[in-house]
């Protein structure tokens, strides 16, 4: 018995590698922010720039919507609602707030939010940053709120119909959103502060949308929120609730036998979902400085469901793969560079993995090799008659969203990551177990 | 909602409001646009609930064809010489029908063509995979829909709006208490009754009807009783499409002269809408689904009058939550057993 406790005392962690074991994320993703913004923020081009944070905020989109769609297999098609509740959300915490305070609509933040012509100068961090994550970190609540609210009683109902209440949710909030009243606008410092801090989230813009806000979203907050997101999500799907999850996933009658509360895990996977999709909507109205619900409608959902289905139902790489993808493929498309090379690339690397492992998988070189020949001569058609695949992108994906249903439906990486795929060294070769031999 | 759509709104506003008139006048007027919009919905709502009741899925798809039927009757009466509002006269009641023939034979084939290449491979899958896919199918429709042409190859109907013909007069039939009923109205609710006693004859009088709802309750019963299950389903999705293609063509008639574009969000909405009829009728069941489109129409009329026409698209999706809360099985779940 004292043996055990002893044990037990000897395994129990310190408090200082706690300390690290929850913090060390945080750590690395201010390291990967301050890599963006300070690296690679000042070496690129603002076009390049643009497409970096777009890519950020549709990898925390993504990958919320993989804990509900992918881990529990369920159907939301409302998360654009979501995001829609996070933007509006922070624009009213930093708008107004900016307005009540500074009387303006300026930008009053430090050096790593500063998104104005030139680099910024003076301290890094400024009061307007503080408002700004206090909005982010809102928005996200408030997101989480509304999840709970709409899982709570429609997470009973059975997949498709949960689809249809989503989608009807996502409708409801962009319609109650279109139906707010006037904005008040930056040069009526004195009207924001003669009314009421309760009536001013009821001034939304209305269909105009909100506008003429400061803007804080750069490259460091959103590979901040990127890499924090990702992390969280990661540890939630090798932990007890995210095993339970994907019980629900693969039978929600056998893991219920298994005593997993399925109610009570579906609503905590939609709650954590919308809450990442509320940040991520805060970011992409800080980033653009004006937020419109009726860009926010189902085509936005179903935008976010693409890269989900495309990337692999629970595969957390595979969502912000494709989402990555699915980013900058109307920007390549809009001048086709030559596949040869990265065919040819891959190729050779795939080539090298499976010589080294002496474990040859002749269809996959094949696919590769095909995939480049068809891209290539594609490319040549469109130029030759100058035709802009762009344009064709969005039937594209709908191709490959219903040929990905037929031929592979688990999408790209299923639900396994990348890394799981990818095993380096050779394949350990196990000797026979003799008869009579202990395994 | 796009700007097209809200623009769209506000004439139907403008259409709905009576210019002067009693309590009574603007009560009768308002039934009367909801009952003529509610069989447009009822007829989709058909398409929806019997590809549910056959296969357990919704087919997102659906709200296309419903649009391809609107575009289809614009491209078929421009081949019989009418176009837009500005054409002189109005033709014949015959050119009127055959452009309703020939748009749900057009509808059906494609439906047909979907079910065989999209649905058809899935029919063992699981089914979230099949919902993807009928999402995958609608975006493809919408989107090829607002192609531009490629060189000399010209799409039906490319990303221009085009105005809906006028093919029946636009005569005051006679007058209830101060509200006009057009022929167009008269028109439009005839057709879908006649369709609709048609469907109800098809299914619980004919053999075929039979084998549907044989298939309904059981795909592989049904194959052991010697039905060509494939064969169902397949005549099913196009029954479901021409149906949509004929409620399509009567949404064209009633609101002839508009221009109509197809890469719209409100095709998918007016979709859903009747989706939500299905279900609150009871999805699966065929009489639920003609009872619900009547009222999600009647309840969007009545709410755009009375409440506030700004919520519009709200109204029914509150009705849905209710629904799917208080009585999952929609109102006419269990009382008409039959399902198709």
């Amino acid at each position: 018995m004292n043996k055990l406790q002893e044990q037990a005392a000897k395994l129990k962690p310190t408090p200082a590698s706690t300390m690290l074991h929850a913090l060390w994320p945080l750590a690395v993703a201010i390291a990967i922010g301050l890599f963006m913004v300070l690296v690679v923020g000042r070496s690129v081009d603002p076009y390049k720039g643009n497409i970096l944070i777009n890519c950020g905020i549709a990898i925390i989109l993504a990958v919320s919507l993989t804990v509900v769609n992918g881990f529990t297999g369920q159907f939301s098609m409302g998360h654009a609602g979501f995001m829609a509740v996070g933007g509006y959300t922070a624009a009213v915490i930093v708008y107004y707030s900016t307005m009540k305070i500074w009387g303006d609509a300026d930008f009053h933040g430090g050096a790593l939010s500063y998104t104005g012509a030139g680099s910024a100068e003076g301290a890094w961090f400024g009061w307007g940053d503080v408002l700004f994550v206090f909005g982010c970190l809102l928005a996200g609540t408030l997101a989480a709120i509304a999840g709970y609210l709409v899982g709570l009683p429609s997470l009973r109902l059975r997949g498709d119909y949960l689809a249809i209440v989503t989608l009807g949710f996502g409708e409801i909030v962009r319609v109650i959103l279109q139906g707010s009243k006037d904005q008040i606008q930056p040069w009526k410092a004195s009207e924001v502060a003669d009314t009421p801090w309760y009536q001013l989230p009821l001034k939304l813009g209305g269909p105009k949308g909100f506008n003429l806000m400061p803007t804080y979203t750069t490259l460091f907050w959103v590979y901040l929120a990127v890499v924090l997101t990702l992390i969280i999500i990661y540890r939630l799907k090798v932990s007890s609730s995210g095993r339970a999850f994907l019980s629900i996933r693969e039978d929600e009658v056998a893991s219920q036998a298994m005593g997993v509360d399925i109610t009570k895990y579906k609503v905590r996977a939609f709650v954590l979902s919308s809450f990442f999709a509320g940040v991520a909507g805060a970011l992409f109205a800080m980033y653009n400085g004006t937020i419109n619900a009726a860009e926010l409608g189902f085509q936005k959902s179903f935008d976010i469901i693409i890269m989900v289905v495309l990337g692999g139902m629970g595969s957390i790489s595979g969502a912000a793969i494709a989402a990555v993808i699915l980013t900058i493929l109307p920007e390549i498309l809009r001048s086709p560079p030559h596949v040869w090379p990265w065919g040819l690339g891959l190729l050779a690397v795939m080539t090298g993995i499976q010589a080294f492992r002496r474990n040859w998988n002749t269809p996959s070189l094949i696919v590769v090799a095909v995939a480049t020949t068809l891209l290539e001569i594609g490319r040549d058609v469109c130029l030759a008659n100058s035709i802009n695949p762009a344009d064709y992108r969005l039937v594209l994906y709908a191709l490959l969203l219903i040929l990905m249903m037929i031929l592979r439906p688990d999408g790209l990486f299923g639900v396994n990551e990348i890394w799981n795929l990818v095993r380096f060294g050779r394949p350990k070769q196990r000797p026979a177990p003799q008869l009579g031999e202990k395994p | 909602m796009s700007q097209p759509l809200l623009s769209h709104l506000l004439v139907l506003a403008q259409q709905t409001a009576p210019a002067s008139g009693s309590a009574v006048t603007t009560l009768l007027q308002t039934l009367v646009d909801g009952f003529t919009v509610g069989s447009l919905y009822a007829l989709i709502a058909l398409g929806y609930t019997m590809v549910y009741g056959i296969l357990k899925f919704i087919n997102f798809a659906h709200s296309d064809i419903f649009a391809l039927g609107v575009h289809m009757t614009i491209v078929i009466a421009g081949w019989f010489g009418v176009a837009g509002a500005s054409s002189a006269g109005v033709p014949a009641w015959y050119v009127g029908l055959g452009v309703l023939v020939l748009s749900m034979a057009t509808c059906g084939l494609v439906g047909f063509i979907i079910e065989r290449l999209a649905y058809k491979p899935l029919r063992d899958a699981p089914r979230l995979n099949v919902l993807i896919t009928a999402i995958g199918v609608s975006l493809f429709l919408e989107n090829v829909g607002q192609l531009k042409p490629i060189g000399s190859i010209g799409i039906p109907f490319g990303p221009y709006p085009s105005p809906t013909p006028t093919l029946v007069a636009n005569t005051t039939l006679f007058t209830l208490s101060g509200v006009d009923i057009h022929l167009i109205e008269v028109t439009v609710v005839g057709t879908a009754l006649l369709l609709m006693l048609g469907l109800q004859f098809l299914i619980f009088r004919t053999k075929l009807g039979s084998a549907m709802r044989a298939v309904s309750f059981n795909h592989r019963t049904a194959a052991l009783m010697g039905i060509n299950v494939n064969r169902v389903i397949s005549i099913t999705f196009v029954i479901g499409s021409m149906l949509a293609a004929a409620a399509g063509f009567l949404y064209a008639l009633k609101y002839s002269g508009q221009a109509k574009q197809t890469a719209d969000a409100m095709w998918i909405m007016l979709g859903l809408k009747a989706f939500v009829a299905a279900v609150v009728g009871g999805i699966g069941n065929v009489r639920g689904a003609v009872i619900g489109g009547l009222l999600i129409g009647l309840i969007e009329f009545f709410g755009v009058q009375y409440l506030s026409s700004q919520y519009r698209d709200a109204y029914v999706f509150i009705i849905l939550i209710l629904v799917l809360l208080l009585r999952p099985e929609g109102i006419f779940g269990k009382a008409v057993a039959e399902k198709v």
